[in-house]
């Protein structure tokens, strides 16, 4: 076994360990870290390993949760049939924008993701007879149930968050592992020097938003089941910036990085917000001393100082 | 057998490269010189479909291949080591060598034959290319672009900046190259780099090729090189 391998079980393993001992309303943040924290990996996918900085995966996400979520509750679809038809239409709604947006690079790249995101947002919008806009809807708990598993029960969803997680995160490691995995971060490196050797930028770019986009329909539709409520809020530009930033701050192209990037901002969020109602700008002081003191986010600066065998 | 005919090109609406002629033979060295801003560059770029062609063609073993994408080129079996290096500077010796050897899939043999090549490199396999030395890193670019097996090399100042002992070994690898048969255009600027390794000199002046001399009709004293190069 690797040392990468050894590391990235110790973690699932130690989250697993974790749930025996947490308190129940960390108990549910942590569901929550952990469902986030796959759609965290997917941008990084797509940003961190292939230097595509999109601002629309936000549509991503909710391709996944409104396809689950409209399923199970318009359409009377189990929770097991619907879940993959979430990560069907995060990668397929993937494939479509980045035929259209890879046409551009860099700041248009941004913008037409932007842009593709708010026709999705105002999309929910619109059919309001279905998604009931704004206010969003429910699941109901019994749709939420998978054989024996009652998702809505603390212990399951957060075992079946960590399955997910795992799953994610094992896959993201062979993907960076992989000769995709390589090409994806050559592209990164020098778009044009790899078009020398012989690759072609836009099948490799594609590739990764497609593999993106998967993992953002995965977590927007595990979200929406496991929670029970399927809201606009999550189309919102704001939370297709959000992943930029929880990756930022854990340290962009690592593998763990994700992860450590939503927990530690969920954590600064919850616990700044207890104290002032001005959270947010204990949030902007920190993304500042981040890009002062550790440009590459936190395991990008273990990595560049201390363990540079980290993937 | 590589040729370039009449060959116009740029970059936007400039116009670098004017009626650019050039021939590069199997199993010979192609040394091209000439001033900063004189077209050499642009010429490889052209080669490789990263600088657009207006007019004339570019012609590999009979086969036009100006009008591919660039990400066609090297499946055709031209290789090209940039100036600079321009290495994938956090991946690891290996992995650069198979982000190489993965356009045209070739295999352990080809990886063995190149770290056979450079053995330094072999030393440094799990070591991150930004933290090789500028010879090194001039190896790996050189190894990565042979990873490809390529019928014909372009090499832009490959010893621009490096040590003597370096510049020596990869001459050395240029001159084995030419014997295992493949063509390589070099452009570079110093004249007794060119005077060793060289079977013809294209010296190039406001975007074509101004004159072509086998190795034989030149010296150091050679007034070709003052008239074109500066030196």
């Amino acid at each position: 076994m690797t040392r990468d391998l050894a590391l990235h079980l110790a973690v699932i393993l130690a989250l697993a360990g974790l749930s025996m001992v947490l308190p129940p309303y960390h108990h549910t943040n942590t569901a929550r870290i952990l469902l986030l924290a796959v759609y965290a990996m997917g941008y990084n996918i797509a940003f961190g390993y292939t230097g595509l900085l999109s601002l629309g995966h936000a549509l991503f996400f909710g391709a996944g949760m409104y396809a689950t979520g409209l399923l199970t509750h318009h359409g009377g679809w189990s929770a097991l049939a619907a879940l993959p038809m979430g990560l069907l239409a995060g990668g397929a709604l993937a494939l479509a924008i980045g035929l259209l947006a890879l046409r551009t690079a860099g700041v248009s790249f941004m913008i037409v993701t932007l842009m593709f995101a708010q026709a999705g947002y105002l999309t929910v919008m619109y059919f309001t007879s279905y998604t009931r806009g704004e206010e969003g809807f429910n699941l109901a708990r019994a749709s939420r149930v998978i054989g024996p598993l009652d998702l809505s029960q603390d212990s399951t969803r957060y075992a079946v968050a960590l399955a997910i997680f795992g799953a994610a995160l094992l896959g993201q490691l062979v993907l960076v592992r992989s000769r995709l995995g390589r090409v994806m971060v050559a592209m990164r490196e020098n778009e044009d020097r790899s078009r020398m050797l012989g690759y072609d930028p836009f099948r490799v770019k594609l590739a990764a938003l497609v593999l993106s986009g998967v993992y953002a329909g995965t977590a927007g539709a595990a979200y929406g089941v496991m929670f029970g409520y399927v809201g606009a809020s999550f189309v919102a530009t704001q939370f297709s910036i959000l992943p930029l930033l929880w990756v930022l701050l854990g340290g962009a192209g690592t593998t763990l990085g994700p992860v450590l990037g939503v927990a530690l901002m969920f954590y600064l969020i919850d616990i700044a917000s207890s104290y002032t109602t001005a959270h947010l700008a204990v949030i902007g002081g920190a993304l500042l001393v981040l890009v002062l003191f550790a440009p590459r986010g936190v395991l990008g600066a273990v990595r560049e100082r201390w363990v540079r065998w980290l993937p | 057998m590589l040729e370039l005919a009449e060959v116009d090109g740029g970059y936007g609406a400039v116009q670098v490269l004017r009626g650019l002629g050039l021939s590069a033979k199997a199993g010979q060295i192609t040394c091209v010189m000439g001033r900063n801003g004189a077209g050499k560059t642009t010429m490889l770029l052209a080669i490789m479909g990263q600088v657009r062609v207006t007019a004339g063609r570019i012609v590999l073993d009979g086969q036009p291949i100006h009008h591919l994408p660039a990400h066609e080129v090297p499946g055709r079996g031209i290789g090209y080591v940039p100036q600079g290096r321009r290495l994938f500077g956090p991946l690891t010796v290996a992995e650069n060598i198979e982000v190489g050897l993965m356009t045209r899939r070739k295999g352990a043999a080809t990886r063995e034959h190149v770290l056979n090549l450079f053995p330094r490199l072999r030393e440094r396999l799990g070591q991150t290319a930004s933290t090789l030395s500028g010879g090194e890193q001039q190896m790996l670019a050189i190894a990565r672009a042979l990873c490809l097996e390529p019928a014909v090399l372009l090499l832009d100042e490959p010893t621009e900046g490096l040590q003597p002992s370096m510049i020596t070994l990869i001459r050395e690898t240029i001159l084995s190259l030419k014997a295992a048969g493949v063509a390589v255009v070099l452009v570079e600027q110093r004249v007794d780099a060119v005077l060793s390794v060289a079977d013809h000199v294209a010296f190039v002046s406001g975007g074509r090729v101004a004159e072509t001399l086998p190795i034989s009709a030149l010296t150091s004293e050679s007034p070709q090189f003052e008239r074109y190069v500066g030196v």
